[in-house]
């Protein structure tokens, strides 16, 4: 980064420094260590087993599917894949945490280093990651319905996360939400979680401090359970102002576990170091280590769909597409094959994604749907831009073509255009005529354009357009007026 | 009707005679069930469930009747109460459990009853398993039934009694770092503990996952080896620590001389391993003398006498002490009053509840276990207790390995002295542990081991020959356990008024 970037990062003269710990919640059927499912919102304790409810004599059994989808994301990342891992039990006690421990990753875990490159605005940026590791989700504590109680609902207990930790490498919170954005953007697109942030499948923890640049890392404090990209914008923000001013007044930060209060917009602290507990990590005797061959590594790597980044950058390569348009494009994988089934059988890439970002990104919106729901298909794309290409309707007419198959009104796109009367008029004879009619009807804005003023050419395009009811080719229009005008 | 009681028969015995019906499993279970109620001041049994006894009898009893034959079909059997139990309440000895009633049964227990063996009730031990000699038991005191006033060993202690008292044929114990071997020597019984891993954990009340291990515990090797049959082989679906590797026929080389021996010297070419540091002055003369007198009978029968050193044999009483607490505090973390077991009645606060409920619901052994494992896995102490135990613990496993190069099995005590009497070492937790130094090794090598009756040391009481194997041999010291008892009848000794 050139030292003027990095300047223009400074926060009234402070460098902010954020890592990440984001847990995934994996797409399993069945729970980490037992075979009861993971299904989001069903009746309290209806989806705990014995050894969810931790009943004596009940012991852990590691599911393969979680492990194959911790390799997918080391794959993904660009990490090291252990050969051997360990599971280490952190004990704690806490009602909705049935065996008083969690069963975790400490010392040695599954997925080692790796990287997240994303782009903020032109410029490439690369998070370092530390590692990530299997564990599984404690149950959930329901505070309110239970008057003076408290209710537990263990459904969620024994729930595969997958905890990514990076390096303390994001600058600010744009970078943080672009990383989270990114990490988001692989775990769903490698499909081993649904991304659901409202449900609390995709959870960020952010690590902030403040230093001035040149100085060793200030103090962090750790704003938990960032569950949407918007609260961690907000919250990283307050919580940088905040850092900053209790400096700036001679105060120490202190470190500290905090929560983000939407309502508020604060940040406010809920644990300090003092009372930081001690989890006595020591390697679960009732798990092996985790044994992966390089032969399993292998197979999971064959099956691997093309990931987003390298897309991006093979449809710049291959398409000619801006960098801008190859990450929107790159949102999901519907999305992205969705722009290369169109832009091949039209032939016109960037015609494909201006669409694609503009006119059908937009219906999708408006209309709350996935680009999987997408009611005109990426061939049927394809040939009304095609119609465009050839010079059958303009650009204009193609968004009203759109509308008729959007709705269903239509199927065929040269049945809509001609249903419709929106063919671009290619008759010469029949053009030169509305011209003259127009440059009749108009002579002083002829003889404005004759005495030098440009615009009036404008607006007579603008008035043939009107005449020809918009089925006159623009560039023709332009051609045969400027030769009339001569 | 046979000539003998009941419970006058060891497993092979009465299977036989339900085979053949000359009893039925229901009169059998009725039979033991009678005389384990009259003999109920042993302390041996904490619960029984009459009507699932006689059901599964009863079920055993059809099965006969349809043709079947098996060497356990029918045949009435007890758990000791770690193992969880959907017909019985298990407590695992402590009031944290009591009344709990588990909705599966463990898969040892599982197994038995699906080789047609009935469960008569649930058997006494020390709380959790921690102890070794059953007064850790929150519910009753097991008497001894060879001197009363005296401990019968543990933490299996009702296990053994029930056999020595013959109040079952057989039964399950369990051992962490002696709890089947040293009630066995206690009580004149014989017991095996197999190679970790290959009895599932499924269902056994954890105390320390890296050294628990099921065993059964009868009057001869030969019942202990169709017991093993039935409760040991694979169980990966529900313990990652159950050895995924198939089972085996234990009864296979019973009464079969070794490759190369003799009917008439049939352990010839055994190599038996004396390691030096078992027969030193730590141990009781009574003992040794018995022991060594069981040796003698082995060379008559073939074997070699090897002098062996196992040199951190000491070291593996505050290895044991270390490991095994550390991970009874995280297993025992369950037991906070929550979901099941006992809660405090009143409380004020979360924390509060916590306290109340583990003060009151554990015993004295079991909170002393907690807070030491919780002291060595504790930030700062991690690495100079806990890390430093695991390696000692390997380098231990090491010495067996290089022992083994030069002997077949390894023969010593199982224990120091002979049972000791109910109260005497009751307030020093330190003697207690010094009592383990023979089973402990063993244990901390996950290897096989096995107390075998080999006569009577000071006061009349009972001596065991402790025999290790290397992994896997459980068949190898069967057989050499069964050779002996083939050639005296120590294991048939039965105190008097029993």
């Amino acid at each position: 980064m050139s030292k003027q970037k990095q300047a223009s990062l400074l926060v009234q003269g402070y460098e902010v420094v954020i890592g990440f710990e984001t847990h995934a919640q994996l797409a399993t059927n069945s729970k980490i260590f037992s075979r009861a499912a993971t299904a989001f919102g069903a009746e309290p304790n209806t989806q705990a087993c014995a050894v969810d409810l931790a009943l004596p004599g009940t012991l852990p059994v590691m599911n393969r599917a979680a492990v194959e989808h911790a390799i997918r994301f080391g794959l993904a990342v660009g990490s090291h894949v252990a050969e051997q891992s360990v599971f280490a039990r952190k004990n704690y006690f806490y009602p909705d945490l049935p065996k008083g421990y969690q069963i975790s990753q400490f010392e040695i875990p599954v997925v080692q280093g790796g990287e997240v490159s994303f782009y903020l605005g032109d410029e490439k940026k690369t998070v370092r990651l530390v590692r990530a590791h299997l564990e599984e989700d404690a149950g959930k504590s329901l505070h309110e319905d239970f008057i003076g109680q408290s209710g537990i609902d263990l459904n969620r207990a024994g729930t595969p996360l997958l905890e990514i930790v990076t390096e303390p490498d994001i600058r600010s919170s744009a970078e943080a939400v672009a990383y989270a954005k990114e990490l988001h953007k692989i775990v769903t697109w490698i499909g081993i979680c649904d991304g659901n942030m409202q449900e609390g499948s995709f959870r960020c923890d952010a690590n902030v401090s403040v230093r001035k640049p040149g100085e060793p890392l200030g103090t962090r404090r750790e704003i938990k359970n960032l569950n949407s990209f918007k609260f961690m914008q907000q919250a990283i923000d307050y919580e940088v102002r905040w850092q900053i001013e209790q400096l700036e007044d001679g105060y120490e930060i202190q470190q500290a576990t905090v929560l983000f209060d939407p309502d508020t917009g604060e940040t406010r602290a809920m644990r300090t170091k003092e009372d930081a507990a001690d989890y006595r990590y020591f390697p679960d005797p009732d798990l092996p280590p985790l044994v992966i061959a390089r032969s399993w590594v292998d197979e999971v790597k064959a099956a691997m769909p093309e990931l987003p980044r390298a897309m991006a950058e093979r449809l710049v390569a291959d398409y000619g597409l801006p960098e801008y348009d190859a990450t929107t494009l790159t949102q999901s994988p519907a999305m992205a094959a969705y722009f290369e089934v169109a832009a091949k059988a039209c032939g016109q890439a960037k015609m494909a994604s201006n669409w694609i970002m503009g006119e059908v990104s937009r219906r999708l919106n408006n209309e709350e749907k996935d680009i999987a729901q997408v009611p005109v298909s990426a061939d049927t794309l394809a040939a009304l831009l095609k119609r465009i290409a050839d010079g059958t309707v303009s650009n204009n007419a193609a968004k009203q073509v759109m509308d008729a198959l959007w709705s269903g009104e239509g199927q065929d796109v040269d049945a809509v255009i001609e249903a419709k009367g929106l063919k671009q008029m290619n008759d010469s004879g029949a053009l030169e005529a509305i011209i003259d009619e127009v440059m009749a009807a108009n002579a002083p804005m002829v003889e404005q354009f004759r005495a030098g003023k440009d615009k009036a050419f404008n607006a007579l395009v603008g008035l043939v357009m009107k005449a020809s009811k918009g089925k006159a080719n623009p560039q023709q229009v332009n051609d045969v007026l400027r030769q009339k005008l001569g | 009707m046979t000539s003998k009681h009941i419970h006058e028969m060891g497993v092979a015995e009465l299977a036989a005679a339900i085979a053949d019906k000359q009893t039925s499993s229901v009169e059998a279970a009725q039979a033991l069930l009678a005389r384990a109620k009259q003999h109920g001041n042993l302390g041996a049994y904490l619960a029984f469930n009459e009507d699932a006894t006689l059901a599964q009898a009863r079920a055993a009893d059809a099965r006969v009747a349809a043709g079947e034959r098996g060497p356990l079909l029918g045949v009435p059997v007890a758990h000791k109460d770690i193992f969880v139990t959907r017909d019985f309440p298990t407590t695992a000895g402590s009031k944290m459990l009591a009344g709990y009633q588990s909705p599966f049964d463990a898969t040892v227990v599982a197994k038995l009853a699906g080789a047609g063996a009935v469960t008569l009730g649930k058997l006494n031990c020390d709380e959790f398993a921690m102890g070794g000699s059953n007064e850790n038991s929150a519910f009753a005191v097991a008497h001894n039934p060879w001197d009363t006033g005296r401990v019968p060993g543990g933490s299996s202690g009702g296990s053994a009694v029930a056999v020595a008292a013959r109040l079952a044929p057989a039964v399950t114990g369990t051992d962490t770092g002696g709890s089947i071997r040293q009630p066995a020597s206690f009580c004149n019984v014989t017991g095996i503990k197999p190679t970790y891993g290959r009895c599932s954990r499924y269902g056994m009340v954890a105390f320390a996952s890296s050294l628990d291990q099921a065993g059964p515990m009868a009057r001869s090797a030969a019942d202990c080896a169709t017991l093993l049959t039935a409760m040991a082989g694979p169980d990966i679906d529900r313990d990652s620590t159950s050895l995924d590797r198939p089972a085996e026929d234990y009864t296979a080389l019973l009464g079969k001389p070794r490759e190369g021996a003799s009917a008439a010297q049939p352990l010839k070419g055994l190599r038996i391993g004396l390691p030096k540091e078992f027969f030193g002055e730590g141990c009781a003369p009574d003992v040794v003398a018995a022991v060594r007198a069981a040796l003698a009978e082995y060379e008559k029968l073939g074997a070699t006498l090897v002098d062996i050193s196992l040199p951190r044999t000491e070291l593996s009483i505050p290895v044991y002490y270390i490991i095994a607490p550390a991970e009874a505090s995280s297993n025992l973390s369950r037991f906070d009053g929550v979901k099941f077991g006992h809660r405090a009645a009143q409380y004020d606060d979360l924390v509060d509840m916590y306290q109340k409920t583990r003060s009151e619901g554990f015993g004295p052994e079991v909170q002393r276990r907690i807070m030491i494992g919780t002291y060595v896995l504790s930030h700062g102490y991690y690495d100079a207790y806990y890390l430093k135990a695991q390696q000692i613990r390997r380098l231990i496993a090491q010495d067996f390995q290089q022992a083994f190069a030069q002997c077949d099995v390894i023969a010593g005590p199982v224990a120091p002295t002979v049972a000791w009497k109910i109260g005497e070492k009751g307030d020093d937790p330190v003697a207690n542990y010094l009592a383990d130094i023979f089973t402990l090794p063993g244990s901390l090598a996950g290897l096989p081991g096995m107390s075998v009756p080999a006569g009577f040391g000071a006061g009349g009481l009972p001596v065991g020959l402790q025999l290790l194997g290397n992994y896997f041999k459980e068949g190898e010291l069967l057989q050499a356990a069964h050779a002996f008892q083939q050639a005296t009848d120590w294991h048939l000794k039965t105190p008097e008024g029993f």
